[in-house]
């Protein structure tokens, strides 16, 4: 556990480098990601340990947004004059993305 | 408040473990009601667990900032999160490799769609420039989406709200509407919520099944890139 959690800090810590040296436009974490996606990759398995960790901090991944979503409180203001564009701006532009991005996928991939 | 009570109340108010602690309450809280209501996806344990807090600190009177002094031991934990989505996306290689060529066309399209969408909507509702430029990178992870709205003249503060918004409706309304139009394979409703919803839509996904996860998280990190390179081209045109 405490030697995976390091690994993973580890990718973090090289995709925040990288990120900031090549000045790309990812956050590191991303990159990190994708980093040891190719490790795995080039491993061919994933070690036990690795996956009990991951799976462990994927397990509450919605707790880990609540502390950047309660900073709504700091835009209620705007919120509150703009609060009809935004709504429904978000509301049918959200829908269709998912709706047209679906679409796409499926044609595509039926296509093949 | 009797002169005791106040000065532990200032004692409290003051130290990281009140606000990390109402963290983990106010989720597990939400969570609970999630559960009570059958995992309806109105009940968003984010949401429910947002307002919580959002109520409480306007209640006591308590800064952000001064919650968030606790919170961010919590958000910290975002990083190796988003690392550690590497192992459920491995788990999907073989899938992955044969859904390439559509999940790039899909990433692609898709992408344009949304900040298209959003502008134009918005816009046509009467929103101020500031907003629509704070509001087309809505669909990315907040750190990229706070990235573009600086670069394009949007507010980065309050784009980290409007994502935060979208993730949120994207996991309310996603699983549902992909049912309704027979969407049944979970790398396409993975892909499809990853895209429109980032890593709260994630979050989500996961609960679909591992592979709608993956393929979630998957989208996510892609996403993110193609918008940074799309949003200034199309932000050019529409402005």
């Amino acid at each position: 556990m405490l030697a995976s959690l390091t690994l993973l800090l580890v990718f973090q810590l090289i995709g925040e480098t990288v990120v900031q040296w090549l000045r790309l436009p990812v956050p590191g974490p991303v990159l990190g990601m994708l980093l040891l996606f190719a490790a795995l990759v080039v491993r061919g398995e994933v070690p036990t340990a690795l996956r009990d960790t991951a799976n462990g901090l994927l397990q509450h991944l919605s707790l880990l947004f609540v502390p950047a979503g309660a900073g709504v409180m700091t835009h209620l203001g705007l919120l509150a004059t703009a609060w009809l564009p935004i709504t429904v701006a978000i509301l049918l532009s959200t829908a269709v993305t998912l709706l047209f991005t679906a679409f796409v996928m499926r044609a595509a991939a039926r296509q093949r | 408040m009797n002169p005791e009570l106040r000065e532990l109340w200032v004692y409290l108010s003051t130290s990281p473990l009140l606000g990390l602690t109402l963290t983990l309450l106010a989720y597990q809280l939400a969570y609970a009601v999630y559960v009570k209501l059958g995992s309806h996806p109105l009940a968003n344990p984010v949401a429910i667990a947002v307002a919580l807090i959002v109520a409480i600190l306007t209640f006591t009177g308590t800064p952000y900032a001064v919650y968030f002094e606790g919170a961010q031991f919590v958000h910290f934990l975002l990083g190796p999160a988003t690392v550690a989505l590497a192992v459920p996306l491995y788990a999907q290689w073989p899938r992955l490799k044969k859904l390439f060529g559509a999940s790039m066309l899909a990433l692609v399209t898709g992408s344009v769609v949304s900040v298209v969408s959003v502008w134009l909507i918005a816009e046509a509702l009467g929103a101020s420039d500031q907003v629509l430029r704070s509001l087309a990178p809505k669909s990315v992870t907040s750190p990229i989406g706070m990235g573009i709205s600086e670069k394009i003249g949007g507010l980065p503060s309050l784009t980290a709200v409007l994502i935060m918004l979208t993730g949120i409706v994207g996991a309310v309304i996603g699983p549902t509407l992909l049912k309704a139009t027979a969407t049944q394979d979970d790398a396409i409703r993975g892909f499809a919520i990853g895209m429109s919803a980032h890593g709260i839509g994630t979050a989500r996904a996961f609960q679909i099944s591992e592979t709608a996860g993956a393929f979630s998280a998957l989208a996510m990190g892609l996403n993110g890139v193609v918008t940074s390179i799309v949003v200034p081209v199309l932000v050019h045109a529409l402005a």
